[in-house]
């Protein structure tokens, strides 16, 4: 391991800002990508789901 | 609208300026308006920023080029949704003369009225901005070697969004992006002649470019036109 | 075995959910590792200190931003050339993830530039051409949706992506055709100058990139399909997951 210690990480040697908005950047991004293709999926399904019914209905 | 019947790729061309010209002709408003669109953003930057005679000189060959460009944009709709709306652009896809012909024919008539027009009066503008004679030539040779290139690929792309939602906005999007490295060789070429540099390298780029572009976007646009008109 | 077999939506959306979560899999792991290695395990770069890490973010995110335009421009291709409706939807796919690792290259480049070389952005040739790249991406997705008929928007922005490719090696061969800001290119076939540790890093990051965009793609593809189809027998018989 390079570090000497869990501080001297999180600081970054000084460059914390830079470092952890660019990693964080990422992770946020990743995650939300994630969310909304969950989403988009369970709003295909979902109107399958509801044209299946008004099928049904009729 | 009687299209000849003989196809030929010249024919068609010449038919299609022709037309487009004389449409034109009959309706100066347009040129009118963007000679005039192009007068009015130039002056909003000495306007907006102060003017300061050796900064309108910094920024002049820029801002040149931004408001021709923007002008040159302006006028993008005009060469196709006309024709689409009222049918002519089907009778033309389906006249036996070959699409690359007519469509390269309403590519270069939408030069004539636009970027041809543009190129002769940026002059006029470069003197309100202080330019020097030699920038206001270079000015003027890069905009006559950078506005067919953007009438090429705007073309391509008002051909691709006919009849899109988004209008104005959605062409902006995606003719814009195309046009950087038009304006960035153009607005170079001249800033370098202000500067005391050679603008050849800059002119050379453009020139290949045009070259470039008149060999396969007219290809492109016929496509476009293709996939709008079927 | 027919590959062919595999073009049609139907049989398509089977493969496809088959295969994320496998690409989803190979990327969370070696993401694992190259942040092991980029966070913890790399020395510290003796001019840029410790913000050089970035660069495990930055140069994976940029090379994909590339890579999947160019693959998105292949599908484009084949949807043009053979009218098929899947590649159409594959280019649709990875547009936004596409999208979204141009933005992140230009966001970890401008974290990397300020403490590194002064300033945020600036109008280089490189970072210039890669925020042309990201409104290329933009204009794809809105031309592609702008339209009542998906297939016109597919072929519409199908050619818009074809054209926009040229601006592919410009951004490539920025650094070398233009000596400005952006620094050129360390890693080339004949070998690099950087750390085998920091270079270690950067190539399974960029793996992890390409393995997680691969299994983006497929399961956005299975939601377009879903979209697309709804009126194929075969989507209605389908119960829920």
């Amino acid at each position: 391991m390079h570090w000497s210690s869990w501080d001297a990480f999180w600081a970054m040697g000084g460059h914390a800002f830079f470092v952890w908005m660019s990693f964080g950047a990422l992770f946020l991004a990743i995650a939300v990508e994630l969310v909304l293709l969950r989403l988009r999926r369970n709003r295909a399904l979902g109107s399958i789901e509801e044209e299946r019914e008004l099928e049904a209905e009729n | 609208m009687n299209v000849p019947s003989r196809g030929t790729y010249s024919g068609g061309f010449a038919w299609a300026m022709a037309r487009d010209l004389r449409l034109a002709w009959r309706h100066p408003d347009e040129i009118i308006l963007t000679l005039a669109f192009f007068a009015l953003v130039a002056s909003l930057f000495p306007l907006g920023i102060g003017a300061e005679p050796q900064l309108l000189a910094r920024i002049g060959p820029g801002v040149i080029w931004v408001g021709a460009l923007l002008a040159a944009f302006l006028a993008l709709p005009g060469i196709f949704a006309a024709d689409f709306a009222d049918g002519s652009l089907e009778q033309m896809s389906l006249s036996p003369h070959p699409p690359l012909g007519w469509a390269a024919g309403k590519i270069a008539a939408h030069w004539i009225i636009s970027g041809l027009p543009l190129t002769l009066m940026s002059p006029l503008i470069g003197l309100q901005y202080g330019l020097t004679a030699d920038t206001l030539l270079v000015e003027a040779v890069s905009l006559a070697l950078g506005t067919p290139i953007l009438s090429l690929l705007g073309g391509a792309c008002a051909a691709l969004a006919l009849g899109a939602r988004g209008g104005g906005m959605l062409l902006a999007l995606l003719a814009l992006p195309l046009f950087v490295p038009v304006l960035i060789f153009g607005a170079g070429a001249a800033e370098a002649q202000a500067t005391g540099l050679a603008p050849t390298p800059h002119l050379s780029l453009l020139g290949a470019a045009l070259i470039a572009a008149l060999v396969g976007v007219p290809a492109a646009v016929v496509a476009a036109v293709r996939i709008s008109v079927d | 075995m027919n590959w062919f077999y595999f073009s049609s939506p139907s049989t398509f959306y089977g493969l496809a959910g088959r295969l994320a979560p496998w690409f989803f899999a190979l990327a969370a792991v070696t993401a694992a590792w190259g942040l092991y290695l980029g966070l913890l395990v790399a020395p510290t770069d003796a001019q840029q200190g410790e913000v050089y890490r970035v660069i495990f973010i930055h140069v994976p995110t940029a090379w994909m931003s590339m890579f999947l335009y160019f693959v998105m421009a292949c599908y484009c291709a084949l949807t043009l050339i053979f009218n098929t409706r899947l590649s159409a939807m594959m280019a649709r796919a990875i547009a936004p993830t596409g999208a979204l690792f141009t933005a992140l290259a230009l966001w970890t480049g401008s974290f990397w530039g300020k403490p590194t070389w002064g300033t945020y952005w600036v109008w280089d040739a490189r970072l210039t051409s890669e925020l042309v790249l990201l409104f290329l991406y933009f204009g794809f997705i809105a031309l592609s949706n702008a339209f009542e008929d998906p297939r016109r928007g597919d072929r519409a922005a199908a050619l818009l992506a074809i054209i926009g490719v040229v601006n592919l090696p410009i951004i490539y061969f920025s650094v070398q055709w233009w000596n400005t800001l952006h620094q050129g290119s360390s890693v080339s076939f004949k070998g690099t100058s950087m750390h085998v540790t920091m270079l270690t890093g950067m190539l399974v990051m960029s793996f992890s990139a390409w393995m997680y965009a691969a299994g983006a793609a497929l399961v956005r593809v299975r939601s377009i399909i879903l979209e697309r189809e709804r009126r194929a027998q075969w989507v209605r018989d389908l119960r829920g997951a």
